[in-house]
């Protein structure tokens, strides 16, 4: 049920996390972690509780029981500037001014770094720089936000997210919304921050996606994990006709063996 | 060195405009004062230098008594309601805020009305009952709706305008019904509503003027999280802006600026909307340049505005509102039209 313990000591570390809204319970005892280097995929059916989690885990939604831990210190007790330089979040759907440059957006990702009246130095612009670049959004530094695509926007909110220098990423459902090559472009960014050292934890509803870019999976339905661990060991025809019931049929990818979900065919 | 022009090239354009703009003021009138000697009376109150300028006595009194505290007024107040609208539309994320929204000229009105309709004399020259019956009403509008449109902690953006239109709607059918039975007394009020420089002078502005610096002053400092603040509330608070406070911080101190505005002059609409949004078509969503921009252009639009109020039909005065209305609309639309389009 649980993943054997990271090698390092895990930079996110949400124990028997319990939340509600409205007085209904959206999490009931959810535990995973995340160590650094590490990309972690949340999956699981629509309403299992997956946005709901990276709420709770940033602090927009006070857990009603557990614990979140952000580098071995608990949430509650770090203030906010000092979470945003850890941990960097970015949404389903971030908003910013259609008229904004990429560039003044990747900027604002300094805040948490800057005084009250400090003026950004050439230092922070250079980091803003090499988050573009990172991101692969170099290109696109004096674009309006609202001339960009869809991937193009995706890589835009994730440099404004490495421009804060985090140690921890959060990224809810990254690919929605995006044709398949930009799905892999943006997956490869991801993938590319955790091999450089970054703990990344991943919402993400694309199955077959999750199993190939992932080192390690937990599967939420109904606000628990139903597993948690590699892959293979997650996306299994049992787990699956648990959690999705019949509609989803399991294949192989014919080169590497690695699941493949695909919806049922009639 | 050409990024440091970028940078001041507006702040110096905005205070060269604003310097003519108020030149021109002061000398306009029934009295027309050629504009060298102006000048060269003002050279003269400077410290350290003397200018020989050929005035008569009635001159120095138009200029220095009369004048120049209108021109001073009218300066401030469009300032103090172009700034604060900047940062009411900073906090809600929406260029159609306007310094009003949460009840400030509302709650202004039904205090100027009761003190009018109240046995206390109306001084209208000197400190007076009125102005600081308008202030201590527009703030108690704006803490009321704050009050009410708390629930759960949070105060949501919809429920707090919501509560605005509420408040402004209960003051204003008060005021209605004051005017409609007190009879001839109560005309003054009239003149408050569409708001004016008439009755401008040195210890009326120099009583507003510590709520205008300091409110500037608290504003400026959140300059950096309305920045954030552009972003969706969400994002600002992963990016560690404490979301609430800041809304708080930056709705109070911009109330009491549009509040003390509002006591110096009567209610005069529309500037708190056009004017941020004409600055933000010249430079950008930066409100560290936005914010001390907005208020040197604001001053020189109302000066401006006023200007026209007293002459365009001259000896009689138009309501510097009524004029804001009439210009300012259509004005604003011209910019809708040629501008980016899409921000609305």
């Amino acid at each position: 049920m649980t993943a054997a313990a990271p090698v390092r000591p895990p930079l996110l570390d949400v124990h028997d996390l319990h939340a509600e809204v409205g007085g209904r319970a959206l999490l009931r005892g959810v535990t995973l972690h995340v160590a650094p280097g590490e990309l972690v995929g949340v999956i699981g059916p629509n309403g299992a509780g997956k946005t709901t989690l990276v709420r709770a885990v940033t602090g927009l939604l006070r857990h009603s029981a557990g614990m979140v831990r952000l580098d071995g210190v608990p949430l509650e007790t770090q203030p906010g500037r000092e979470r945003a330089r850890t941990m960097a979040v970015v949404e389903q759907l971030p908003e910013a001014p259609a008229t904004m440059l990429v560039r003044e957006l990747v900027l604002i990702g300094r805040f948490p770094h800057l005084g009250l009246l400090g003026r950004e130095s050439a230092r922070d612009r250079a980091i803003a720089g090499q988050a573009m670049a990172r991101a692969g959004c170099e290109a696109l530094a004096d674009r309006m936000l609202g001339t960009l695509s869809g991937g193009e926007r995706r890589r835009a909110f994730i440099a404004r997210a490495l421009a804060q220098e985090p140690r921890l990423l959060l990224l809810d459902e990254p690919t929605a919304g995006l044709d398949a090559s930009a799905q892999g472009e943006i997956l490869q960014v991801v993938r590319t921050l955790a091999d450089d050292g970054a703990g990344v934890l991943m919402v993400i509803h694309d199955l077959s996606l999750a199993a190939a870019w992932c080192d390690r999976l937990v599967l939420l339905h109904d606000g628990r994990v139903v597993a948690a661990g590699a892959p293979a060991e997650v996306v299994t025809a049992e787990h699956l006709a648990r959690v999705y019931g019949p509609y989803v049929t399991l294949l192989a990818h014919p080169e590497t063996g690695a699941p493949l979900v695909v919806p049922a065919v009639r | 060195m050409r990024a440091r022009v970028r940078t001041l090239g507006p702040f110096a354009g905005a205070t060269l405009l604003l310097a003519v703009v108020a030149l021109l003021a002061v000398t306009q009138g029934t009295t027309a004062i050629p504009l060298s000697t102006a000048l060269a009376m003002l050279l003269d109150r400077l410290p350290f230098i003397s200018v020989a300028a050929e005035a008569p006595e009635s001159w120095q009194r138009i200029l220095f008594d009369v004048r120049l505290p209108r021109v001073a007024a009218a300066g401030v107040v469009g300032a103090a309601l172009s700034y604060s609208g900047a940062a009411y539309q900073g906090v809600f994320r929406n260029p159609l805020a306007d310094p009003f929204l949460l009840g400030v000229a509302s709650g202004a009105a039904l205090g100027a009305s009761i003190a009018i309709v109240s046995p206390l004399p109306i001084d209208s020259y000197g400190f007076g009952w009125v102005p600081l019956f308008a202030f201590v009403g527009a703030c108690i509008a704006v803490a009321l709706v704050y009050a009410l449109s708390r629930t759960g902690g949070l105060s949501n953006n919809a429920t707090l305008v919501l509560a605005g239109v509420a408040i402004s709607a209960i003051a204003s059918g008060i005021t209605s019904f004051m005017l409609l039975t007190g009879g001839p007394r109560t005309f003054p009020i009239f003149s408050f509503l569409f708001g004016g420089f008439n009755t401008a002078s040195w210890p009326r502005l120099l009583m507003a003027l510590p709520y205008f610096v300091v409110g500037a002053v608290i504003v400026l400092v959140q300059a950096r999280a309305l920045n954030v603040l552009q972003l969706d509330e969400e994002q600002a608070a992963h990016l560690g802006v404490d979301v609430t406070r800041t809304k708080i911080i930056v709705l109070a101190a911009a109330s009491v600026m549009a509040a003390a505005a509002v006591a110096v002059a009567g209610v005069i609409g529309f500037v708190g909307l056009i004017v941020p949004h004409a600055v933000r078509m010249l430079s950008g969503n930066d409100y560290r340049r936005l914010l001390p921009l907005t208020a040197i252009l604001g001053a020189a639009f109302v000066i401006a505005i006023d200007l026209v109020a007293r002459r365009a039909l001259a000896p009689q005065e138009v309501p510097v509102g009524i004029v804001t209305e009439i210009l300012g609309a259509p004005f604003f639309l011209y910019l809708l039209r040629r501008g980016r389009g899409g921000s609305l």
